[in-house]
């Protein structure tokens, strides 16, 4: 990569998380290895490490989130930072105020950083550019654009359970085209060096361009899942959806969603994975999402090491 | 100049002899990342002793997290044994501000409350920040400031130390 990079800091470190597209191989690893290390702090008595006494970190969620607001106010709490959750509803944003004027209030009352969920693409790097330049940015999920930190906790899920990238083959399924997930996901995997990454669903809910991102298209769930390593289901994204793009969510169960009879087309030790919220009997059967194969609970809680780790690199990068 | 260096083999069996006397099976060993690592799985041979080997990283500890961020080798922690009442020797290759061993100290209890913990040190070189001793100690050396002890390891697992003279900040 060449030129600008918003997220890196004059010394090439991280300043900012906001997209995996573009971050070096180095700081990706550097993430999962420093994750790994935070995962055993988790088990222990005092689930606590003093990094971040003394920091501030608000978590300013503009869209529903319980999963991810949690994880991060987690993570942040065993930093030993102080955490101060923005509710949406009772925002200034909802009596006029710019979501610029609202970070420079934030600013104000001393953050150090900010984690951000907006449904605007872009909303995360807006706020990124005009902070001052000791406050550290998370984009928590921006539109259909990324969810770095969710790319990269399915990254320590896979090495977790596969324990290298270098032979991997990976299937993407269902709503892609709504799915700032699947996005992080591509891009990391490819950062990582899988070799093949397929994603898997109807024309309607695949992006056009998608096989630009360096992945492999199918229409049809047993092509799709032959022979895969990793299953990832991604979430039917009712709430974006704008116009007719399903005939029904019967329609996609039957063709799309995750069987146990259409994961027998994957290796007999491939994981399933999904980011949550589930919807049982949509995209994935109960006997899959509960099954021996099924990953979806650990994602969860790694998911709180991972953020641990990007926390305290962006707040070490001064 | 400075004088060279001591062998690092013959400090460790020295070391080895002093503790000796002082532990029982019971006792636990906890290395500190990395030469202490190394140190603290020879001594706990050495001594035969029962409880596992523990290692420790106080990256997450450091007191110098704010001026110089996070070390980018972080490695997990692993105390495989309930720190609770536990006699605990600490062990790291060179003493020298205390600050590790703060920070050592400080994770410690974030597992349990140790009965006691006491340091072995391969190299004591002075110039104590804080108020930390060794128990035990294989020499102790005086090198100038910007001078580094480092402890390295072969390919066939012996030690050594060797002298670094840092760049200047």
């Amino acid at each position: 990569m060449t030129g600008f990079n918003p997220q890196l800091n004059s010394n090439g470190e991280l300043q900012h998380l906001l997209t995996i597209e573009g971050l070096p191989r180095e700081i990706v690893l550097n993430i999962l290895d420093t994750a790994h290390s935070f995962l055993s702090v988790g088990e222990r008595e005092i689930k606590k490490v003093p990094l971040l006494r003394g920091k501030a970190i608000f978590n300013l969620f503009f869209e529903a989130s319980t999963r991810t607001r949690t994880t991060f106010e987690i993570a942040a709490k065993r930093l030993s930072a102080d955490v101060i959750n923005l509710s949406v509803g009772t925002s200034s944003q909802s009596k006029g105020e710019t979501l610029l004027d609202t970070v420079a209030n934030l600013s104000a009352m001393h953050a150090d950083m900010f984690v951000v969920r907006h449904s605007q693409s872009g909303a995360a790097h807006l706020i990124a550019r005009h902070v001052a330049p000791h406050i550290h940015v998370i984009n928590a999920g921006d539109g259909r654009h990324a969810h770095p930190t969710q790319g990269l906790l399915d990254m320590f899920t896979i090495r977790h359970y596969k324990k290298e990238f270098a032979s991997l083959r990976v299937a993407i399924v269902g709503d892609v085209l709504h799915s700032r997930v699947a996005r992080s996901q591509i891009h990391a995997l490819t950062t990582l060096g899988v070799p093949e990454v397929r994603v898997v669903g109807p024309r309607t809910l695949l992006p056009t361009n998608v096989s630009e991102l360096g992945v492999h298209v199918y229409h049809d769930m047993a092509a799709g899942l032959n022979d895969v390593d990793v299953v990832i289901m991604l979430r039917l994204q009712n709430e974006r959806m704008n116009g007719a793009l399903l005939p029904s969510a019967q329609e996609f169960f039957k063709y799309y969603g995750l069987t146990p009879e259409k994961l027998g087309h994957a290796k007999p030790d491939a994981i399933v994975m999904h980011p949550g919220p589930m919807n049982r009997g949509i995209e994935i059967e109960s006997s899959v999402a509960d099954g021996r194969q099924s990953v979806i609970l650990p994602q969860v809680t790694f998911g709180i090491a991972v953020r641990m780790a990007v926390m305290s690199i962006l707040a070490g990068n001064a | 100049m400075t004088k060279p260096l001591p062998d690092a083999e013959d400090l460790l069996a020295r070391l080895a002899e002093r503790m000796r006397a002082c532990v029982t099976a019971d006792t636990a060993l906890i290395g500190i990342h990395t030469g202490g690592v190394w140190l603290a799985q020879r001594l706990h041979k050495a001594l035969a002793l029962r409880q596992p080997l523990g290692t420790v990283d106080v990256s997450f500890y450091r007191d110098d997290y704010g001026s110089r961020g996070l070390h980018a080798k972080v490695k997990p922690s692993d105390i495989p044994f309930e720190v609770a009442d536990a006699d605990i020797i600490l062990v790291d290759d060179v003493l020298y501000t205390g600050r590790t061993i703060r920070a050592a100290m400080n994770e410690l209890f974030d597992y349990g409350r140790p009965r006691s913990i006491r340091l072995a040190a391969l190299v004591d070189r002075g110039g104590r920040q804080l108020p930390i001793a060794a128990q035990f100690v294989g020499a102790e050396v005086s090198v100038a400031d910007e001078e580094q002890i480092e402890l390295k390891k072969s390919e066939k697992g012996e030690l050594s130390l060797v002298l670094n003279r840092q760049a200047p900040a």
